[in-house]
């Protein structure tokens, strides 16, 4: 059984079909790539995938269970974490706060009005983690907001691994990056798949990164899959390569 | 260092909370003076957990500070004769409105919540505005006074000594900040933080934003009505106004005042808006006016509050 599957979903902006007939089963351990020129509906198919609103048609399911009609939060507590192309972060918190938060919720303490000496320690030690594996221990304390794009990049990415997910839902993480800051959000996510066996998805418009780093490729052009595959496969395709790799680089 | 400067700040607030009786005749004022600051700041700190903490705007918490002072007034005057059930009966009346209407304004946001909020404490003012018979309407509810507190064999006499009554209003004000200060700082508490930040992100953290600002904004409405309730004593009368959306604006100016996004700012803007009432007030009638043009010239030039602008100047 795969983790998540996508059943023919679509997604309707009035008359405009952002997202047309989609289906996609991601299995457990898998790195799946959606690439696709811009305004491709990549992100529309995330938003239907996390909740941020129904499709207009169609099912997805998680683990075999429907979860179609689940809300954002519902789906974050099965184990479906996602980042944003636009960075979307606590900017007037600190760092260590930005990452705190997740921790929390994902140890099931958003209600809790107090917490234990020995709980404290456990999530401000999973914070450390969180702040070592990013490199981001020396600027803890200061706010996320006053980072630079490519720190809070890293937080957007921590924050989402902080709720321990079982399926990572990656929108452009090197969006707007440096080359080295890529370098360094690449080898995240490929420990993350390689060691961790961590289930993601992935959206990038960088092909060297695609190309390194995905099991299976999925290609979208105006919402439809336009191919899917391997990236040996998907880099042979002449569809992809007319409508896409050719005509954009 | 961090940790100290906020203590700092504690430290000193409790300070001068704690001496005021001895000091605020030097300097002006007089003791009951004091009490109304502490009692209105106590409502204005309760609309910054919702407004600064929570990023959430309510435009009429005055709905629950008039449940509490009139769920105090009649229950005293005709239930039980002691202020400590009064008290409790207010909370709860004022926590129960608060849990229902919340639970039908919950979904909406930004000037629409405020705009409905303000609705609900205006119908709460027509309703104790008409229902004569119970409230006493217009004329306010009066035959009835706050009770001295017995404890046992202690007792102490709140209802002459009004430094006794002081210090009985500063007790309940330090059990509401301490409960405030006590959730900002749990799990719970930085929840709410993160919907103020970003309510996107925090609802893909699997935090229920609806569910969680409801809750925020039950907690508030129950502390703004244990402000209502030690308003009523202060007065020994409870009036429709106490419900009036010109009562819900005074916190609001109070909290932003002070600088919203400061633990102890609505108490600094609670003083400073007290004291210019009873200093303009003695001048004219029309005190709202040069205060509302203050409030005006307040926000534009000092946005984060007075507190804020404090600490701007020491950070840079
Ligand atoms: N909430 C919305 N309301 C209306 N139209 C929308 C909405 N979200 C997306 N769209 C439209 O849907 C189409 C697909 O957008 P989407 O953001 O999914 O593309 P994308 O593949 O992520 O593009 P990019 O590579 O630029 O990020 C676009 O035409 C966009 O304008
Ligand atoms: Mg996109």
């Amino acid at each position: 059984m795969s983790l998540l599957e996508a059943r023919g979903v679509s997604r309707h902006f009035g008359s405009l079909v952002a997202v047309d007939d989609v289906s996609l089963s991601v299995e457990s351990g898998e790195l799946r790539a959606v690439i696709g020129p811009n305004g491709a509906g990549k992100t529309t198919f995330f938003n239907l995938l996390s909740g941020f609103f129904p499709p207009t048609a169609g099912k997805i399911l998680f683990d075999g269970r429907d979860i179609t009609a689940l809300s954002a939060h519902q789906r974050v507590a099965l184990g479906i974490a996602r980042t944003f192309q636009i960075t979307e972060i606590f900017p007037e918190l600190t760092v260590m706060e930005n990452l705190l938060i997740p921790v929390e919720t994902a140890a099931g303490l958003r209600t809790t009005p107090w917490l234990t000496k020995a709980r404290r320690a456990e999530t401000e030690a999973r914070v450390q983690d969180l702040l070592q594996m990013s490199g981001l221990t020396p600027k803890a304390e200061r706010l996320a907001g006053e980072l630079s794009h490519g720190d809070q990049r890293a937080i957007e990415i921590m924050m989402a691994l902080a709720l321990k997910p079982r399926l990572l839902l990656l929108d452009e993480p090197t969006a707007g990056m440096g080359d080295q800051e890529t370098h360094d959000v690449v080898r995240l996510i490929r420990d993350l798949h390689k060691k961790e066996r961590l289930s993601i998805v992935l959206i990038e418009h960088d092909m060297r990164v695609v190309f390194h780093l995905a099991d299976r490729i999925l290609v979208l052009a105006e919402g439809a899959m336009l191919a899917e595959g391997t990236p040996k496969e998907i880099a042979a395709n002449e569809k992809v390569q007319a409508a896409y790799l050719g005509g954009v680089e | 260092m961090k940790k100290f400067q906020d203590w700092q700040g504690t430290i000193i607030v409790w300070a001068l909370l704690l001496t005021m009786p001895f000091w605020i005749g030097h300097i002006g004022g007089y003791t009951t003076l004091g009490t109304r600051v502490v009692v209105l700041a106590v409502a204005a700190m309760s609309v910054n957990f919702l407004l600064g903490f929570t990023g959430v705007l309510s435009f009429g918490h005055a709905a629950y500070f008039g449940l509490g002072a009139y769920g105090a007034g009649l229950t005293i005057k005709y239930l039980a004769a002691s202020s400590m059930a009064g008290l409790v009966a207010g909370v709860l009346l004022g926590t129960v409105g608060a849990m229902l209407i919340g639970l039908m304004i919950v979904r909406l946001r930004g000037v629409y919540f405020a705009m409905v909020t303000i609705a609900f404490g205006q119908i709460f003012y027509f309703v104790s505005f008409r229902w004569v018979n119970l409230t006493g309407g217009d004329d306010g509810l009066t035959g009835w006074t706050r009770m001295p507190l017995s404890l046992g064999p202690l007792s102490l006499d709140i209802l002459h000594d009004e430094t006794a009554f002081y210090y009985f209003v500063l007790a309940c004000f330090g059990a509401a900040a301490a409960g405030m200060a006590l959730l900002l700082r749990s799990p719970f508490g930085r929840t709410l933080l993160a919907i103020r930040e970003n309510e996107r992100r925090a609802r893909f953290l699997g935090i229920p934003v609806d569910q969680h600002i409801w809750m925020s904004f039950v907690i508030s409405a129950a502390f703004a009505s244990l402000a209502g309730v030690v308003y009523a004593y202060l007065n020994n009368f409870v009036d429709p106004r106490a419900f009036r959306w010109d009562q819900s604006g005074d916190f609001v100016i109070m909290a932003v005042l002070g600088g919203m996004r400061s633990f102890w700012g609505p108490l600094i803007g609670a003083a400073i808006f007290v004291v210019l009432q009873d200093k303009l007030s003695s001048l004219t009638d029309y005190w709202m006016t040069p205060l509302g043009l203050f409030f005006v010239l307040a926000v534009v030039f000092f946005p984060r509050g007075v507190l804020g602008m404090l600490k701007r100047r020491r950070a840079t």
